[in-house]
């Protein structure tokens, strides 16, 4: 790359690279300025709207809390990960520990997770309703959002587990065997422990696509105000909140700082993430 | 021996069933929506629910020939708005920036792709509408407004996918174009990123997926008539908005349609994922 004092001679020489050198530079400028102006505007417009009252344990109309919102959220989140955890990371086990090459069934297996990757929320929405809500006869509620959730992130942490598993040495299993440790003990003890950061990103990451759906939920767990009970009770997320607020029309400034909260999720979700990520790259 | 030999057995097993559970959910998924969507198809008749151009639930007329053409036109319009931009952008992280400029923009990537798309759409609706209403004088909601707002909701997918396979076509085309008097930049475009094209096309076909099915954000700005839109700024349905739009009352044959609806798009949806496994197959061939 020319330094700056040889420019002059370079953009006189080499007129069309420097049009795309400008290119790419205002592209790159560009998708900084679209994040800051996005999260600017909602922190001016939001923060200022944040009044203590909206943290209050009940909802009515006078006083949209979103604290219940924020309860639900937090439950979901947990649910949905203690159904998609365990399967996500079997799963991945399975198929990079046990499944051997070539196998036709780790070819459909993947084959069939891309696809699940792939499908928007409103179909897993419908399917959630139709399934879960209707079928089931569950009517709206957490564990029907839960259920739907868990299948929506699944592949999500099928993959990361599934890279995490990989980037673990053969040195270990092979140390682990030497040992006299059978299969099972060298999973357990040797490989998943090691695993862990990566699988940790995957989970952290799949909170984020908890935290900020909203057409998986409205036909599953619904979009009752109060702070679900139990898991047959519905209740509403902080994004369903928001989306209910919106579609309200009656309450503006309560979903400016109901998107100041979820943004602030998002960031510190993030910041995890990429902390996680980073003590992982530093092994 | 034989209790462990047992244990190592039983948790196979296990292993087993927790990877099946993928297909079991798929296999669910399709049963559940192509098993009420396809009856509902049949009662209205498959071509007249996918070529008529009415939809009018109070008539029980079921046409959806206008929300496809809007999914459509909306995600051409993002395509067009997000990928040059994007692909820009994947090229600047790539082999542009340094490592300080990279530490800012990795991280803002990041966090576009996290941001809700719930707030998305809030945005696009206090913001961009009235800045299109402004410019063009309609009512700024519009397919316009809807790509530009889905254009940068897929820069993320794209950007990320691009970066990483133009970081994996190896420095020596790189080099050899320099070593032959091109410039950084001739280089980086005319053999870097050819090169790296089948991962480029992956990028651009996930982003397609992610915006045909986006469902929220859209509804708050694109006007929601369901007509076949005769320009670039009137109003528009998606696949996606009028099923969030009607589903909260529909009942009996209009649910129906709605889940059809769904159906069809679910449809896209498969064709476009087999798409992309081929295009990712033939770039790991390449690699």
């Amino acid at each position: 790359m020319p330094r700056l004092d040889n420019m002059k001679t370079y953009a006189q020489r080499h007129r069309g690279s420097l049009v795309i050198r400008l290119l790419v530079y205002l592209s790159a400028l560009l998708t900084v300025f679209v994040l800051i102006s996005m999260v600017g505007y909602i922190l001016i417009k939001g923060v200022p709207n944040l009044h203590l009252s909206l943290f209050q344990w009940t909802y009515n109309t006078e006083n949209v809390s979103m604290m219940p919102a924020i309860i639900n959220t937090l439950t979901i989140t947990l649910l949905s990960l203690l159904v998609a955890v365990p399967f996500g990371v079997f799963s991945a086990v399975y198929l990079v520990e046990y499944a051997g090459k070539g196998n036709k069934l780790v070819k459909i297996i993947r084959l069939t997770t891309e696809t699940l990757s792939g499908i928007p929320s409103i179909v897993y929405g419908l399917f959630g309703f139709l399934m879960f809500v209707v079928a089931l006869g569950w009517s709206y509620s957490i564990l029907a959002g839960t259920m739907t959730l868990a299948i929506m992130i699944l592949p999500l942490i099928m993959r990361t587990t599934e890279e995490a598993l990989k980037a673990v040495p053969d040195s270990f299993r092979e140390g682990s065997f030497g040992l006299g440790a059978g299969k099972l003990r060298t999973v357990f003890k040797i490989v998943l422990p090691s695993a862990v950061p990566g699988i940790l990103a995957g989970v952290i990451l799949g909170i984020g696509r908890i935290v900020g759906e909203t057409a998986a939920l409205i036909y599953t767990a619904g979009t009752v105000t109060g702070v679900a009970t139990s898991l047959f009770s519905s209740g509403r997320t902080l994004s369903v909140h928001m989306y209910a607020l919106l579609s309200e029309g009656l309450y503006t400034n309560q979903a400016y700082a109901t998107a100041v909260v979820l943004l602030i999720m998002v960031i510190i979700i993030n910041a995890l993430s990429s902390l996680i990520a980073k003590k992982v790259s530093r092994k | 021996m034989a209790i462990n030999n047992l244990k190592e057995k039983g948790m196979q097993l296990v292993f087993l069933l927790a990877a099946c559970a993928s297909i079991l959910a798929v296999a669910l998924i399709c049963v559940f929506m192509f098993g009420n969507g396809i009856p509902a198809m049949r009662e209205i008749g498959v071509v007249k629910f996918l070529t008529g151009t009415l939809w009018e639930p109070f008539a029980d007329i079921y046409g959806i020939l206008p929300m496809i053409i809007g999914s459509i036109y909306v995600t051409i319009g993002a395509i067009i708005i997000g990928v040059p931009v994007g692909i820009l952008c994947a090229a600047y992280m790539a082999k542009f920036c340094g490592p300080r400029e990279y530490r800012i923009l990795k991280p803002s990537i990041d966090l576009l792709a996290g941001i809700p798309s719930i707030v998305y759409g809030f945005f696009g609706l206090v913001v961009l509408v009235p800045i299109v209403q402004d410019i063009f004088g309609t009512s700024g909601k519009g397919i316009l407004t809807a790509s530009i707002m889905l254009g940068i909701m897929i820069l993320p997918t794209i950007i990320t996918v691009s970066e990483s396979s133009i970081r994996a076509v190896p420095d020596s085309y790189y080099e050899g174009s320099l070593a032959l008097g091109a410039t950084h930049e001739r280089s980086v475009f005319c053999t870097v990123i050819p090169a790296a094209k089948s991962g480029i096309t992956a990028a651009v076909i996930l982003g397609v997926g992610r915006a045909i099915g986006e469902t929220l954000a859209v509804s708050m700005i694109i006007g929601n008539q369901a007509i076949i839109p005769d320009s670039i700024l009137s109003g528009a349905r998606t696949m996606t908005t009028n099923i969030v739009l009607e589903m909260g009352y529909a009942t009996g044959l209009h649910r129906r349609a709605l889940i059809a609806t769904a159906v069809v798009l679910f449809a896209f949806i498969l064709i476009i994922n087999i798409l992309f496994t081929v295009i990712k197959e033939r770039s790991e061939k390449d690699a």
